[in-house]
């Protein structure tokens, strides 16, 4: 018996392990994971067209519990390749393929498109699967733009762009925000150590924090595996005294701990990154706790600029629901793409890498404006380069400070 | 004052870990199997209730009437289709089954409900019931104490069915020795189904208590609460029916101390490191019957 029980602990542990491991990626969702893997029809009719036709190929999850931001990418990118092609000229091609958000697969997705006759690739959409691909690209001096996949790691070779900011950026950016238009000065931060975004933005904001003066009075973090009860973190931010609480986390968690807060009647000032972009739309919440909520986006669907709002009401004509960052970030990237193209003067008869010589010297030279920044540009290190927007969540609503 | 308000923390969450371990410890004391599927049976029943309230707009009480006995018929199927056939097979198959029938659940609901977390609206948000103690300085939450009257009242109900009824007896026989069970003229796949039965239904409650407690909901919710549930039937004695009890408290109050005191990244290495601890002292649980190893 004492054996069974033994193994059945064993085989406890490695299933926990597994759990811990899928967690992260389903943190954050908010799609239903029951999209085709298939590519878009539309870029099959492409395949036959006449020549002069650039092969996108774009990777990312459209299945799994990471679902949500494959699928918002796919989209996106579809929707601006439409518009392309609709105006004639240069002609894309986009072949999406679905990595599940897994390391292998991903690579696998990586050779699949490259017997198509990739040219140019958009992504990975995630964060790990891109890191494994990333050394790939580089070897074939494939030209890398990843809309979404956020880790400075990703773009480490000169091959590989991003559309959405580094994670230390956003930690930065959202301390100087706090520091430069006096919020607070007593700074609380609940933060998952068990992630690299979260992670990644905490360690940048409190040295960032420290520059500007502010006071990180409470530093508390949770992990993976336990993140249901934030009794213990609120309530330590609550005992420092602090004025705000930092939330560089993404918005399941964030709905938890201000419903703690709530509880526990601390009032405090809410202040987070690209992850709380989702709040708003968490079934059943009560929208009324909320209200004052501060984040740093690129981009937010009820924003009413013009841009924005053609691209929402087409994304929802077409898929039913409300695009979120990640759709943007894919929009942008395949306007990115383009401007490259026409930059450098490039032609579809180039093979991928001389194709990638020409884009990578004309990425550099670009000035991009789209739906998750005006004025974007890249510096050869990869980094884009684009003013982070406040918004505050008013009247159940996000609305730009 | 401020370690009153964490064991006050630290107790309702064990609570909630003790009522999810009560159906862990009852389907091995009787089944001799760990049905790893019973945190996804937990999810399952919050996402009923969930529907049930928020889209069809039945009270909250009827709500849980509802879940308790549409998570009886899943727990029933569940056993009938994936458990039963291998009442034969070595142990080790019928984990790795029940692990199967987690991740089964797992994708079934976020095929059907999305991975989208939804906010689960509190069924025992009752004013009447909070407590203020210490000169309103500790506010008890009304879900604390129902949560902890609700876990003792499981448990005494349950110990009460086991010992003194006749069905309780025949669980007892099954655990004891099917063989002989079944000679003695017991049905044994008609009293493990029960199990399953009452399992499951104790699992709608354990949903409705952790996501009032904890109010997000997602595929994924029952996961890790279910291990650490196990770990808390495992730590008071797995099949011991008050061992889950004392169990799921203990691991609740360690876990929150250690967030408190120690480190809140660290809390699960303490929680488990007790666990170790705690095995390699008594091998069977604090509660455990000392078991002796036939030859």
């Amino acid at each position: 018996m004492k054996k069974f029980l033994s193994a059945a602990l064993a085989a406890a542990m490695a299933f926990s392990l597994v759990a811990c491991g899928s967690t992260p990626s389903s943190s954050a969702g908010s799609a239903p994971a029951s999209e085709g893997t298939s590519a878009p029809a539309s870029a099959s009719e492409g395949a036959s067209a006449t020549g002069g036709v650039f092969k996108i190929g774009g990777i990312g999850p459209t299945t799994g519990g990471a679902a949500t931001y494959g699928n918002a990418v796919k989209n996106g990118a579809q929707i601006a390749v439409d518009e392309i092609n609709a105006k004639g000229g240069i002609q894309f091609e986009l072949n999406f393929q679905d990595d599940e958000n897994d390391v292998e697969k991903a690579v696998n997705a990586y050779n699949t498109l490259k017997d198509w006759g990739m040219q140019v690739l958009l992504g990975t959409v995630t964060t790990q699967p891109c890191l494994s691909v990333a050394p790939e690209a580089a070897a074939d001096n494939m030209f890398l733009l990843t809309p979404s996949a956020s880790n400075v790691d990703v773009i480490a070779e000169d091959n590989a762009f991003q559309v959405c900011f580094t994670d230390p950026n956003q930690g930065i950016a959202s301390a100087d925000y706090i520091a430069d238009n006096g919020l607070a000065t007593k700074i609380a931060i609940i933060y998952d150590s068990s992630d690299a975004y979260s992670k990644g933005i905490r360690d940048k904001f409190v040295e960032e924090a420290g520059t500007k003066g502010l006071e990180v009075v409470a530093d508390e973090a949770f992990t993976a595996d336990s993140k249901t009860d934030f009794s213990v973190q609120v309530q330590k931010a609550k005992d420092a005294g602090a004025e705000l609480v930092f939330l560089p986390i993404y918005y399941n968690e964030a709905n938890l701990i201000i419903q703690e807060m709530d509880k526990q009647g601390y009032d405090a000032l809410i202040f987070g990154c690209d992850g709380l972009d989702g709040l708003l739309t968490i079934e059943g919440a009560d929208l009324s706790l909320f209200e004052g909520v501060m984040l740093l986006t690129p981009f937010v669907a009820d924003a009413d600029d013009e841009a924005t709002q053609a691209f929402v009401t087409k994304y929802q004509e077409q898929y039913g629901e409300i695009p979120n960052q990640f759709a943007a970030d894919a929009y942008d990237g395949v306007y990115a793409i383009l401007a490259a193209i026409e930059q450098s003067g490039a032609t579809a008869d180039m093979d991928a890498s001389t194709l990638c010589d020409a884009l990578k010297g004309a990425m550099t030279q670009i000035t991009v404006d789209g739906l998750t920044g005006e004025g974007m540009k890249w510096a050869a290190t990869g980094e884009v380069n684009k003013a982070p927007r406040a918004m505050k969540i008013q009247n159940g609503a996000y609305t730009a400070m | 004052m401020e370690l009153l308000s964490y064991l006050i923390n630290g107790i309702s969450l064990g609570s909630v870990y003790a009522i999810i371990a009560l159906g862990y410890t009852m389907v091995y004391g009787i089944a001799k199997m760990l049905n790893f599927a019973h945190g996804d049976v937990i999810m399952v029943g919050s996402y009923i209730v969930f529907i049930a309230v928020n889209q069809m707009g039945i009270p909250p009480l009827a709500a849980v009437l509802l879940s308790m006995v549409l998570c009886t018929v899943l727990g029933l199927v569940i056993e009938r289709f994936a458990y039963k056939p291998l009442r034969g097979a070595p142990s080790l198959a019928v984990l790795i089954t029940a692990i199967g029938v987690s991740y089964l659940l797992q994708n079934l609901a976020l095929l059907i409900w999305g991975s989208d977390p939804k906010n689960f609206t509190s069924v025992v948000n009752i004013h009447a019931l909070e407590l203020h103690l210490a000169g309103g300085q500790i506010v008890v939450s009304s879900e604390t104490v129902v949560t902890i009257i609700s876990a003792a009242i499981i448990m005494v109900g349950l110990s009460a069915f086991v010992n003194h009824t006749k069905l309780g007896h025949a669980m007892l026989a099954v655990s004891e020795d099917k063989g002989a069970a079944q000679l003695m003229g017991v049905n044994v796949n008609s009293t493990i189904a029960l199990t399953f039965a009452i399992g499951s239904a104790l699992a709608a409650v354990a949903g409705v208590l952790l996501c009032s407690a904890y109010p997000s909901l997602q595929p994924t919710t029952g996961a890790m609460p279910g291990i650490k549930a196990f770990t808390a039937a495992v730590f008071g004695g797995i099949g011991s029916i008050p061992g889950a009890m004392l169990g799921g408290v203990l691991l609740g109050v360690i876990e929150i101390l250690s967030k408190a005191y120690v480190s809140t990244q660290l809390a699960d290495a303490i929680v488990f490191a007790v666990l170790i601890i705690v095995l390699l002292v008594r091998p069977t649980g604090l509660l455990g019957k000392p078991m002796n190893e036939k030859v």
